[in-house]
């Protein structure tokens, strides 16, 4: 058996659907020669600190009824650089301006020599370079399936099953937010400001909506997809990124009347980085409804390839972060 | 532009390629020739139907040379515009100069609007329009498209492109 001690840096809805997963697959695990004890946890306020290994069950009710996970005033930063584990999880939220406290956690996890599996995209897409050089250079994994599309397989797709192909370009919708926006407003001919209230309602949109409706999220998974398999040295602003927020019902519906849909889609190749409402014709695969995601990949031999999933949730997160954390460990 | 032309040869070993010969002068790029041997006509000829596209605009000079070399022609199909595209824009089309929007294009000489739809809610609403562009091949569609995307730049219109697996 390989015991490995892992920290979780952020828990939030990402952070406590990890440990959720780590709880119900623990003899899957098992069966597959892994022990991971995770041997600390920490919120924005507080952390929680075992070397024997944290009861999860017990976080994850103290984090719901008193909303903070221990007693230890300790940040994330301080957990990983002090405390002895093997590997980082780090699941604080997105800063798209300075990388927030994500970027150095995984600077400092990466000198530390502790591999690093993150959700968390901002560091991603402002200093990809500097952080998948440390990684390479110190040794350890650096793996971010959770960051470009939720649950829905692309990195790992690209890397493991698809290897030997050049991908010559990948388009899709990267934002489920948007994907619901859109696909409502053309069933219900509605407004963009009436359905962007309803998605609020049901938890699809955040009360400030800019990162999603204004394209941002989506150019942030762009940038990390340039980065990670097209090799280029690309950071948010240079993506070309318009929104959903002008569309209108009369747009959809005169899309509708030529056979087509409008989405939010992404686009990568070697040289553009887009994102942008485009006319996607009603039979094709990527006219996705609701909030799904979903990506075309155009490859040398495989040709086409489209993968379709959930782009947000919180254990639809953790399984992306699993198979990362698989991925390090099973060989 | 694509050529579509019934031809009418005689009955003899290598007329074919005779007839042929003058297309390929004219660097017109054969799609299809069908030869209709079970066909012939009361003239005695075989009707053949030739299917080709070319660069040239005009093809006055191709039929006056087959017809020199005795090759019936019977009718010519001329059909200029092969690709077409939809695109919409949403915005203060109207007020923006629609006509300048549309005659932008149609002075390329390689693609034309042929199709305007719009949607004008109320009067301080953004309008709606889907575009239908007519353009002599695709690279003059995208062309047509480029253009239009600087002119929605210039009048702050947010236009809507087809994905590009469609265009190619």
């Amino acid at each position: 058996m390989k015991r490995i001690k892992a920290s979780i840096i952020g828990f939030g809805s990402v952070g406590q659907g990890v440990a959720r997963v780590l709880l119900c697959k623990k003899e899957e695990l098992s069966s597959m020669g892994l022990d991971i004890t995770v041997v600390a946890v920490v919120d924005s306020k507080a952390a929680v600190i075992d070397q024997e290994g944290v009861d999860l069950a017990m976080v994850l009710e103290r984090k719901g009824s008193e909303g903070i996970v221990g007693d230890e005033r300790i940040t994330g930063h301080d957990v990983i650089r002090n405390i002895e584990h093997d590997l980082v999880i780090e699941t604080t939220p997105t800063n798209i301006d300075t990388g927030g406290v994500g970027l150095k956690n995984m600077l400092t996890a990466f000198s530390k020599k502790r591999h690093v599996v993150t959700s968390n995209k901002g560091p991603l897409a402002l200093k990809y370079r500097e952080l998948a050089a440390l990684a390479e250079r110190s040794g350890c994994a650096f793996r971010f399936e959770a960051t470009v599309g939720g649950a829905m397989p692309l990195l790992s797709l690209i890397r493991d099953t698809l290897t030997g192909n050049d991908i010559i370009s990948i388009e899709g919708i990267f934002n489920g937010t948007c994907n619901y926006i859109l696909t409502r407003m053309m069933e219900e001919h509605a407004t963009y400001e009436l359905m962007l209230a309803e998605a609020q309602e049901l938890g699809i949109a955040e009360k400030d909506p800019t990162y999603d409706v204004e394209g941002i999220d989506a150019a942030c998974k762009l940038v990390i997809l340039a980065n990670a398999i097209f090799g280029m040295n690309a950071t948010y602003k240079d993506v070309h990124v318009t929104g959903i927020s002008r569309i209108t019902p009369e747009a959809l519906m005169l899309a509708e009347a030529d056979n087509y849909v409008i989405k939010l889609i992404g686009e990568v190749s070697k040289n553009r980085i887009q994102v942008a409402p485009r006319l996607v014709p009603i039979d094709h695969p990527l006219a996705v409804g609701g909030t799904l995601n979903v990506a075309s990949l155009q490859t040398d031999l495989a040709g086409p390839v489209v993968v379709v999933g959930r782009g947000a949730g919180s254990i639809e997160t953790a399984s992306a972060i699993l198979s990362d954390i698989i991925s390090i460990y099973k060989d | 532009m694509r050529v579509s032309m019934d031809i009418e040869l005689k009955d003899a070993p290598g007329q074919l390629v005779y007839a042929l010969k003058p297309i390929s002068e004219f660097k017109g790029n054969l799609v299809s020739v069908v030869h209709h041997h079970e066909k012939r006509t009361p003239r005695g000829t075989i009707p053949v139907q030739v299917v080709f596209e070319t660069e040239s605009l005009s093809i006055s000079t191709l039929i006056k040379k087959l017809e020199e070399l005795g090759v019936g022609v019977i009718r010519v199909n001329e059909e200029k515009y092969l690709e077409r595209g939809t695109v919409v824009l949403i915005g203060h089309i109207v007020h923006t100069d629609l006509e300048d929007t549309i005659d932008t294009i149609d002075k390329t000489g390689y693609a034309e609007v042929v199709e305007l739809h719009l949607s004008m809610p109320s009067i301080n609403k953004s309008s709606s329009a889907s575009f239908k562009l007519d353009a002599v091949g695709k690279k003059e569609l995208r062309d047509a498209i480029s253009l239009l995307r600087s002119i929605a730049n210039k009048k702050d219109l947010v236009l809507i492109e087809p994905i590009e697996s469609e265009i190619l």
